[in-house]
């Protein structure tokens, strides 16, 4: 793979979970941390259950409950990020920080029901949010080159075209100034 | 069948041999298993054929192996056509850390410019 570039000054400013706000449907939403319960990981297990095929990307999310498992225990690891969009005890979307040498992995999800109403938008910014405040410098992620809302979604928040000879679009954002290096002057 | 497996040595290209050399021996294919030049491997071309012989002699089908030379996509594309190959085969792609698969650029390349059959292993 080859080396990734990123922009050189940092984006910051996100707010951070918890966040809550009225959807453009007039539904509450809270956007937490996942918290690692059963209940929480069962919820999401529901939610890409009931997920459109139609909206996978690259592969995921799985389409079984089997392979859902898996790919939830991977990504909900112990140095993975992840937030969940609430709505009441339903989970709207989530968003999740997978970790690849000195940067992150993004991706976000929001079930069909939950999409067009603004949620992406918050998702995305308390997930950096979240990043950020955990000591995050570098996030990145791909997406398909045909997702217009998407890839406008990213560049609002501050991602910019990192690799475009691929398939997908791969962006990347900087949460953090390059640490100086000791010889700087 | 006669089927062309091209293997540069990256994980999905291993399990795509598997799968190639179990289903050639069941179908009854001819199989050519070309060894190509990827830059982005972990596997030198002959730790590959010595994966790929140790795979074979379980086996009991019609190879052969041979080492291809050059930019890996275009050379397997004109193998296949040039030499009457019915299908190509190749790695399915990597998946990144979140999960996801992506293809490589000679998977790409092939599945855009082959004039032959391809099925990518999943």
């Amino acid at each position: 793979m080859t080396d990734r570039r990123y922009p050189t000054e940092p984006t910051e400013g996100f707010e951070t979970p918890p966040v809550s706000f009225t959807d453009r449907t007039g539904r509450t939403i809270t956007i937490r941390p996942y918290d690692g319960t059963d209940s929480a990981f069962e919820t999401l297990v529901e939610m890409y259950e009931a997920f459109d095929p139609a909206d996978r990307a690259q592969g995921i999310p799985p389409g079984q409950e089997p392979q859902i498992r898996s790919w939830l225990e991977t990504i909900l690891g112990n140095n993975c990020l992840n937030i969940i969009a609430w709505d009441g005890g339903t989970a709207a979307g989530h968003a999740t920080l997978v970790p690849d040498g000195d940067a992150y992995e993004l991706a976000i999800f929001v079930l069909q029901a939950y999409q067009e109403a603004g949620i992406g938008t918050h998702l995305i910014e308390a997930l950096l949010g979240h990043g950020a405040a955990n000591g995050i410098e570098k996030v990145w992620l791909t997406v398909e080159r045909w997702n217009r809302p998407a890839v406008g979604l990213y560049k609002k928040v501050g991602f910019e075209t990192s690799n475009a000879e691929s398939f997908e679009l791969e962006m990347a954002i900087r949460l953090a100034a390059e640490p100086v290096s000791d010889d700087s002057e | 069948m006669k089927v062309l497996l091209g293997i540069g040595g990256s994980e999905d290209s291993i399990q795509a041999l598997e799968k190639t050399v179990d289903r050639a021996e069941s179908a009854g294919d001819n199989l050519t298993v070309a060894i190509l030049q990827n830059p982005n491997a972990d596997r030198t071309p002959d730790e590959i054929e010595s994966q790929v012989r140790e795979y074979l002699t379980d086996h009991t089908i019609e190879s052969s192996i041979r080492h291809v030379e050059g930019d890996p996509g275009s050379m397997l594309v004109d193998i296949a056509e040039s030499e009457g190959y019915e299908k190509i085969v190749i790695g399915g792609g990597q998946r990144s850390p979140m999960g996801k698969i992506q293809l490589g650029q000679i998977a790409e390349f092939v599945l855009l410019n082959s004039h032959t059959t391809v099925t990518l292993v999943r």
